[in-house]
């Protein structure tokens, strides 16, 4: 399908794959085994000046938007969700600051995350708050010239890994929800450590943990945007993420049907390649077309945010929903049609299964969004009305 | 740190064709890639310019098209390039070629340390470099495989060798050629690859050069290529099965029949 892109965002997606697939694809085994994070492709990906894509041109950026974030993850994704996953959440821990930081607070943090020199996080996730994000308990009490940071944030992407957190904490308990605020907080500050590395399912190489505060400082200048906006931030920081998450999921998707279609056309059942088989077709053809589609409605979401629409609430939501739902299916269905070769470890379908599973969860699980697109139609019913 | 970096576009593909007029590579018309060993060089030029500052200039002798070659060097780090392109430069055999990069690197200047990669993929001599430091009156080093210091206008490099390595000092400037062992070649950037895009590459001819017409191309060649042909096998070895003594049997009868004996 074409998609019009621009020759820069041409350029973007084509050398996202050259990477992928000369220094992703040798090793992508490997780190799916030893869950080790991928620290040396990290640095392949930042010397090419893909952490700068999502950066603003006066921090050493490149400009870009959600579409040209959306093209890296899913050429990366195509070959490894979990590398993906270590970068894309990068434009997740630095969206809030570019958004809503102060001059100095971009100055000083958004160059060396455009130089891929330091990871980010985003932390809102705790044992107690997943989908009800307002059940948060990770407080940051106002002191003399900071807040203390007293809490534990849980499966934190890139948790341990990254140098630059943005963690949301409640600035005032009694407000509840509307006292939640974003704090910027450095790896080596003292009263802040990290719990045990999850083991996942999927996306194995990719790095999750809690982060512990206690009796963290940070000083005041680390505050993003006014105290009591930490909720409203993280909604509309999902807004815009939320097409980069349903790009993973359809590279993840593509990943598996180019394998499938590989599989089905040497393998001989029957006395012919099993790709000539009408059931096999059917299930390809499938396939193709819910990998097309969701491709198409990711490009235009993320596309939607670029252009600066203040709501996009409904839109990120179903792209994030339909493409994670098509990968989940597709590599379930590229697992089937490849048979017994399918199913082993030292075919790569396996792990794009796994991989393919977090996408349905994460940043919102499938369900929670449906709600949240549900509400948008009630809304909007309730105002013609 | 002034790096000259001398590389070579080379036909990407196997199936390469040659001239039957001058037996020499046709070059039009096939997909063109940077010779694979001159990767190594440009890496390793740009690695020194990381290392110690400098600038690195990318140099081509070629047809119009291996402008390419250079804008994907621009897009790998190089900071400059310059095309060495004329109809007069056609055909030339190692010596010529060698005397007109030498030519270019004196119009150029100053600098430190000459790389070129240990050899090309078509023609596969090797001579290039060694004949360039010869011309430019500088040491030579070949095979490098890592350099280990740089100080002092001295170059400390290690060289591979059959037997092993061997550990070379050379003053500044060095003319080195380097093996693929040295270093792991980068990707292109985003922001080279729109630094490349731009890029002005200025082409020098035989005028810009102020050399003579007769040494360089295939007018300055000491060797022609004559004749470019794939061996054929003319005999088959046999096999003789059997007893021992019938196989000794069979054998001096064979070499009886052929007059050997």
């Amino acid at each position: 399908m074409e998609y019009f892109l621009t020759e820069e965002q041409k350029t973007v997606k084509s050398l996202a794959r050259r990477i992928a697939e000369e220094r992703i694809l040798p090793v992508r085994a490997e780190l799916d085994e030893t869950e080790e994070f991928p620290w040396a492709i990290m640095k392949d990906l930042a010397d090419a000046d893909m952490f700068r894509v999502f950066v603003p041109e006066e921090y050493e950026g490149l400009g870009g938007g959600c579409l040209e974030l959306c093209l890296v993850v899913e050429e990366l994704s195509r070959v490894c969700g979990a590398v993906a996953t270590c970068y894309a959440v990068n434009a997740l821990g630095c969206f809030t600051l570019i958004d809503y930081g102060t001059e100095e607070q971009k100055r000083k943090y958004l160059p060396d995350i455009a130089g891929g020199k330091k990871l980010t996080a985003f932390a809102v996730t705790e044992p107690t708050a997943g989908s009800d994000v307002s059940a948060i308990k990770t407080t940051a009490e106002k002191v003399e010239g900071g807040y203390v940071l007293n809490g534990t944030k849980q499966f934190i992407t890139n948790g341990g890994e990254a140098e630059i957190y943005t963690v949301i904490a409640l600035t005032d308990k009694a407000r509840g929800v509307r006292g939640a605020s974003a704090i910027l907080v450095e790896k080596d500050t003292p009263g802040f450590s990290f719990g045990k590395k999850e083991k996942k399912m999927g996306i194995r190489a990719s790095a999750t943990r809690e982060l512990i505060f206690r009796n963290c400082f940070v000083p005041e200048e680390n505050l993003v945007a006014k105290p009591g906006m930490g909720f409203l931030l993280t909604m509309k920081l999902f807004d815009h993420s939320r097409p980069g998450i349903g790009a993973q999921a359809v590279g993840i998707a593509q990943g598996a049907l180019e394998a499938a279609v590989d599989y089905t056309r040497q393998r001989i059942q029957f006395g012919q390649p099993l790709i000539s088989l009408p059931v096999v077709q059917d299930i390809l053809g499938e396939m193709a077309t819910q990998v097309e589609a969701a491709r198409a409605l990711v490009y235009a979401a993320a596309r939607m945010v670029d252009s600066g629409a203040k709501k996009v609430t409904e839109e990120s939501a179903m792209a994030k929903v339909f493409a994670s739902d098509v990968a989940m299916k597709v590599t379930t269905d590229a697992v089937q049609i490849c048979g017994g070769t399918g199913y082993m470890r030292d075919f790569p379908l396996e792990k794009m299964m796994r991989d393919a599973k977090i996408t349905q969860i994460y940043e919102g699980s499938n369900q929670i969004l449906r709600n949240a697109i549900a509400i948008e139609l009630r809304k909007r019913k309730a105002r013609t009305e | 740190m002034n790096v000259i970096v001398c590389l070579k576009q080379v036909p990407g593909t196997a199936q390469v064709k040659i001239d039957p007029e001058t037996n020499t590579l046709i070059r039009e018309g096939i997909e063109n890639v940077i010779n694979p060993f001159d990767t190594y060089a440009l890496e390793e030029g740009v690695r020194l310019k990381e290392r110690f500052g400098g600038k690195v200039t990318a140099m081509s002798m070629g047809p119009p098209q291996a402008e390419g070659a250079l804008r994907e060097a621009v897009s790998l780090g190089a900071d400059e390039a310059i095309l060495l392109s004329d109809k007069a430069f056609a055909g030339a055999d190692t010596w010529a070629t060698a005397y007109t990069l030498a030519s270019a690197v004196n119009k150029l200047g100053q600098y430190d340390i000459i790389i070129c990669g240990r050899q090309t993929l078509d023609g596969d001599t090797g001579q290039v470099g060694p004949e360039l430091s010869e011309m430019l009156e500088v040491p030579f080093v070949a095979y490098v495989s890592r350099i280990e210091e740089i100080a002092d206008g001295q170059m400390r490099v290690q060289r591979m060798v059959e037997e092993g390595h061997e550990v070379i000092e050379a003053p500044l400037p060095t003319v080195i050629t380097v093996v693929k062992e040295i270093n792991v070649p980068r990707l292109p950037s985003l922001r080279g690859i729109v630094k490349s895009k731009s890029a002005v590459i200025p082409v020098w001819t035989v005028p810009d050069l102020g050399v003579d017409q007769n040494k360089v191309g295939l007018a300055g060649s000491f060797t022609k290529v004559i004749k470019v042909f794939f061996p054929q096998r003319v005999c088959q070895g046999e096999i003789f099965q059997g007893e021992l003594g019938n196989q000794v049997e069979c054998l001096m009868g064979k070499l009886k029949d052929a007059g050997l004996v």
